[in-house]
């Protein structure tokens, strides 16, 4: 079987798990698989902006707020969702755009630190702009759609409608990967200096890559607030940028299924481990060190490594380089 | 014979070191320009400069008679000028193919309608043509990352002729190659200068190279022209064998 067919394979059993889990599950457990969707939606978006073309960002957190405090105002003033999304892909679009200024300019750490300041700034604006967004009260009584009729009230059927979301936004990311558009967020990662020396448009592109990051952000958030149904300014403070980052990290930065993976490790794996009751923290931390010092390519790095181990022996490097030097 | 690239008192200063200084030249349709010098003559940068990844200090860059100096490097290589690095620079993680299709994608269609289009923007057999032209088929598939050191430079100067520019600036194509990928290399040029009347210039150590493959030979040191001539009247020039082997 070859590698993209494996994949195939293993997706189409993940599809199949996932439509069946929902019924076998109490609600806190489908709580928890519809926040894997939505979780992962907001990672598929780093993974684009960072994993694909390069450009680290920690300010994931603060569109998915931006996204979900769209759909909070508006459905709580009797708006339906659907213009939450529009509203909130509008406004993540541009902001993420804006965002995608400083990369022009400075790359890796520095870059890090500005999308960090950025976060900052976004978290006070939610706290302190009481005005508009209630402040450290939050917002609450956040309603559920009705989608074409389709009452999404309960967990399951609204676990079906983040799965839908996720399923259009996967395919969306699909497309846009294998286009020529993926080829030169590639190129913009492996080597920006070469790639302009090809007619690529690295400024272009690398706006791009952040505000279409952005857009899914602002769609994870959109789903968030009326899942949880309470939406306060910390749940999209650094801590969850960081999150997002390891979900992308782990699950393997450039890899399609990556975010996937990563946020089932992210979401679901603290909650398997409760067995262990007060130690659960513990062994997850311990666990996410040890993969990242011995497989910083994430856990699908180390399947293909593994893969490939049985087939033949691979060669060049095990981990993408992100030089960008020139002569 | 038309200039295809005129070059005027083209400078650089780094600090207070000119880098380039005062450099002109013209490079004349369908001709394979070698400029060559010890290290640190200015070469490198002089590339630099053309080519809009370095902002020149003074002077002027012509392309076809149009001002293109100080353009960005993406603008210039769809106006139909391409390069190579002195150093390699492959996309180590994509395959060959995958290589040679970004090479050629930017140039077809608008940002949108690559977007919408075919995955491999309809390259996928203009990319093989220059997967045989240069021998790299059996590697076609393999991450470019995972090649010998020379079937990465065949690829980037594959990559360079992709879009089927009408000039190319080639930064030390003979460097760490072995003679007979070498002597590959020579004849593909060659073969691309006739068949498709492309015009080059090459930057180059290999004394033999640029004397095998030049119809014509710039000397700089000190980031100045020195000499000029043909590849055998600069082989006997008095200031060239000075330059190279000190006062």
């Amino acid at each position: 079987m070859t590698r993209a067919r494996t994949a195939r394979v293993i997706a189409a059993a993940v599809v199949v798990a996932a439509i069946v889990a929902p019924f076998t599950l109490k609600p806190y457990g489908i709580y928890l698989l519809s926040l894997w969707a939505v979780m992962t939606i907001a990672a598929i978006g780093l993974n684009l902006t960072l994993g694909y073309a390069g450009q680290i960002s920690l300010a994931q957190a603060s569109f998915v707020g931006i996204g979900a405090y769209t759909a909070a105002i508006l459905t709580t003033q009797g708006w339906p969702l659907a213009a939450a999304f529009v509203l909130a892909m509008a406004l993540c679009f541009a902001i993420g755009w804006l965002l995608g200024y400083p990369a022009l300019r400075v790359q890796h750490h520095y870059l890090a630190f500005v999308t960090l300041s950025f976060a900052t700034l976004v978290f006070l604006v939610l706290r302190n702009e009481e005005w508009l967004t209630k402040g450290v009260y939050g917002i609450s009584g956040i309603p559920r759609p009705t989608v074409l009729g389709w009452s999404t009230q309960g967990p399951v059927d609204f676990y079906f409608f983040c799965l839908g979301v996720l399923a259009l936004v996967s395919a969306a990311t699909w497309w846009i990967i294998r286009s020529p558009w993926g080829r030169a967020f590639m190129a913009l990662r492996e080597n920006p200096i070469r790639a302009s020396s090809l007619g690529v448009d690295t400024r272009r592109y690398t706006l791009m890559a952040f505000a279409i990051g952005s857009v899914l952000g602002g769609i994870s958030g959109v789903l968030y607030a009326p899942l949880v149904q309470f939406i306060e300014p910390n749940a999209f403070a650094l801590g969850l940028s960081f999150n997002l980052l390891l979900m992308v990290i782990v699950g393997g930065s450039g890899y399609f299924y990556g975010p996937f993976l990563g946020a089932v490790v992210s979401v679901l794996l603290p909650e398997w481990l409760r067995f262990s009751e007060g130690l659960y923290l513990i062994l997850y931390a311990v666990f996410v060190m040890i993969l990242m010092a011995y497989f910083p390519s994430g856990l699908l790095g180390l399947a293909e490594g593994l893969i490939k181990r049985a087939g033949k022996p691979a060669p060049g490097p095990a981990l993408p380089t992100r030089d960008g030097d020139a002569s | 014979m038309p200039a295809v690239l005129e070059v005027r008192e083209l400078a650089k200063t780094f600090g207070g070191i000119n880098a380039v200084n005062g450099v002109s030249f013209d490079v004349h349709d369908g001709e394979i320009l070698g400029i060559i010098g010890p290290n640190g003559s200015g070469k490198s940068t002089l590339f630099n400069c053309i080519l809009g990844q370095l902002t020149p200090s003074a002077g002027e860059v012509r392309l076809d008679g149009r001002a293109i100096t100080g353009m960005r490097p993406s603008d210039l290589n769809l106006l139909g000028v391409g390069r190579t690095f002195q150093l390699l620079q492959v996309f180590p993680q994509l395959s060959v193919r995958e290589n040679l299709i970004l090479a050629g994608q930017e140039h077809l269609g608008s940002i949108w309608s690559r977007l919408a289009g075919r995955p491999d923007a309809g390259l996928t057999g203009a990319a093989n043509r220059m997967i045989e032209f240069f021998r790299l088929a059996v590697v076609a598939d393999e991450r470019a990352g995972a090649l010998s050191y020379g079937q990465q430079k065949l690829l980037d100067v594959a990559m360079a002729f992709m879009a089927g520019p009408r000039l190319v600036l080639l930064d030390e194509p003979a460097g760490g190659v072995n003679p007979t990928m070498l002597a590959n290399l020579r004849e593909r040029l060659r073969a691309i200068n006739e068949t498709a009347k492309a015009t080059f210039v090459v930057i180059e150590h290999n004394m033999e190279f640029v004397m095998s493959l030049c119809t014509r030979v710039l000397v700089l040191d000190e980031g100045r022209i020195i000499a000029e001539g043909a590849p055998e009247t600069i082989r006997d020039n008095h200031d060239v064998i000075e330059a190279y082997l000190g006062h």
